[in-house]
């Protein structure tokens, strides 16, 4: 069994990323599709630490901070759309919502 | 290297068991005699008409809301704390402007009548 | 026998990588193809938490304990609420996947088909060796340091101040939009 190295972390985060892509794809449900996003956003965290890590640079851990504000940020608004999307058309069905009024 | 972690890996492997050893015991213990007077939902009362799920109000999701984003401002201002020591005043400042401008978001929440319990 | 001496002959940062790395992505599987999205949001969790094992592998303490507390502690939890005030999803009887779900499982494929022969061609290379040794003072301080470089003006003390704006933005933001609104639909008070 070979060390930890940073392939295993570029290989664990490209494994996370598609998953979560793969939900933003595939599912309908528009809260699925927030989850997919953080997770997503979780992958690209796992690759500034682990090259913060390996690179001896804290500065990736500080870049971490953000992304994980602008990720807060993000589905803090996006959640509030979809309750007001619900609150009018009674459905998160993503292929209901396709109107940019109404 | 994991040494300080150690009691954390404590915690994962002793809480599940605390949360799972007393309902197997429950299970194994226990007598097990149903009969359908007993199986009903409620013993005394009617039967539930239509889904139990209700849907909760909008305002818990606001409170949530508020939460996430004062626990990313601790999360923030925490390490500040630890280096207060070697910090200059154009750091206090902005750290001074980070909490003011969080705290108009408190305000207009408070304004709007979120903080107000339901 | 010879699984026995493999295991033996794993280093401690090799089984706390595998046991997360396996927490992670079987978690995230299940949020991607579970039917019911309370589940699918405990998954979440789960997937939130393997990443934290991930950090301490990576010698990010701090960082593991951040999130736990922003993503299981926080945004885990305003999703639970989303779906809470979202119900109506919770009846699984139709099809999980949206109407363009030949095309988007094509590209998903396509995708990692790429990425797999990328990786699987990198991973013979020599490029990195093994984790750099740190200095145990370096790790004593790095929560210090991690807070000198956000109020630094020569680091990211720009990027500290714009956060905020974009969280007060975000607050108001999203309160003005899921507020609801009695004037016009005096009904929803009593949903």
């Amino acid at each position: 069994m070979p060390p930890v190295t940073i392939e295993w972390y570029v290989a664990l985060s490209v494994i996370l990323f598609l998953i979560g892509s793969m939900g933003v794809l595939l599912r309908r449900n528009a809260i699925i599709l927030f989850m997919s996003i953080e997770m997503m956003l979780n992958s690209a965290n796992l690759l500034f630490v682990a090259f913060a890590r390996y690179l001896g640079d804290l500065d990736g851990q500080v870049l971490v901070f953000f992304v994980i504000t602008v990720a807060a940020a993000e589905v803090a608004v996006g959640l509030a759309l979809i309750v007001a999307i619900f609150r009018t058309k009674h459905s998160i069905n993503i292929d209901e919502i396709n109107l940019m009024k109404g | 290297m994991y040494s300080d972690w150690f009691f954390i890996l404590l915690f994962v492997v002793i809480v599940p068991v605390l949360a799972v050893a007393p309902m197997m015991m429950n299970r194994m213990m226990g007598p097990h005699k149903p009969n359908p007077i007993k199986q009903q939902t409620y013993e005394c009362g009617i039967e539930t008409v239509g889904d139990s799920w209700v849907q909760f109000k909008v305002q818990y999701y606001i409170y949530a809301l508020v939460f996430v984003i004062f626990d990313i401002e601790a999360v923030f201002l925490f390490p500040v704390a630890a280096a207060y020591g070697v910090l200059n005043w154009f750091a206090i400042g902005a750290t001074l402007l980070f909490i003011l401008l969080l705290a108009d978001g408190l305000a207009y929440a408070w304004g709007r009548g979120v903080l107000k319990w339901i | 026998m010879t699984f026995l001496t493999f295991l033996t002959s794993l280093t401690s940062e090799q089984v706390v990588f595998i046991l997360a790395s396996i927490l992670t992505i079987g978690a995230a599987l299940v949020v991607v193809t579970n039917r019911n999205l309370f589940h699918a949001a405990l998954a979440l969790m789960a997937s939130f938490l393997g990443v934290a094992g991930i950090y301490i592998t990576l010698d990010a303490g701090f960082l593991a304990a951040a999130q736990l507390l922003v993503y299981i502690g926080a945004i885990s939890i305003l999703i639970i609420f989303a779906i809470m005030v979202t119900r109506r999803m919770m009846q699984v009887s139709e099809s999980p996947f949206n109407s363009q779900r030949g095309l988007g499982f094509f590209v998903a494929v396509a995708g990692f088909l790429i990425v797999a022969v990328v990786i699987l061609q990198w991973f013979g290379g020599e490029a990195f060796a093994a984790k750099p040794p740190v200095a145990p003072a370096v790790l004593s301080n790095a929560v210090a340091a991690l807070g000198v470089s956000f109020v630094n003006p020569n680091a990211f003390a720009l990027p500290f101040i714009v956060i905020s704006i974009l969280l007060l933005a975000a607050l108001i933001g999203a309160i003005y939009i899921a507020w609801p609104r009695q004037r016009i639909d005096p009904a929803e008070d009593e949903a």
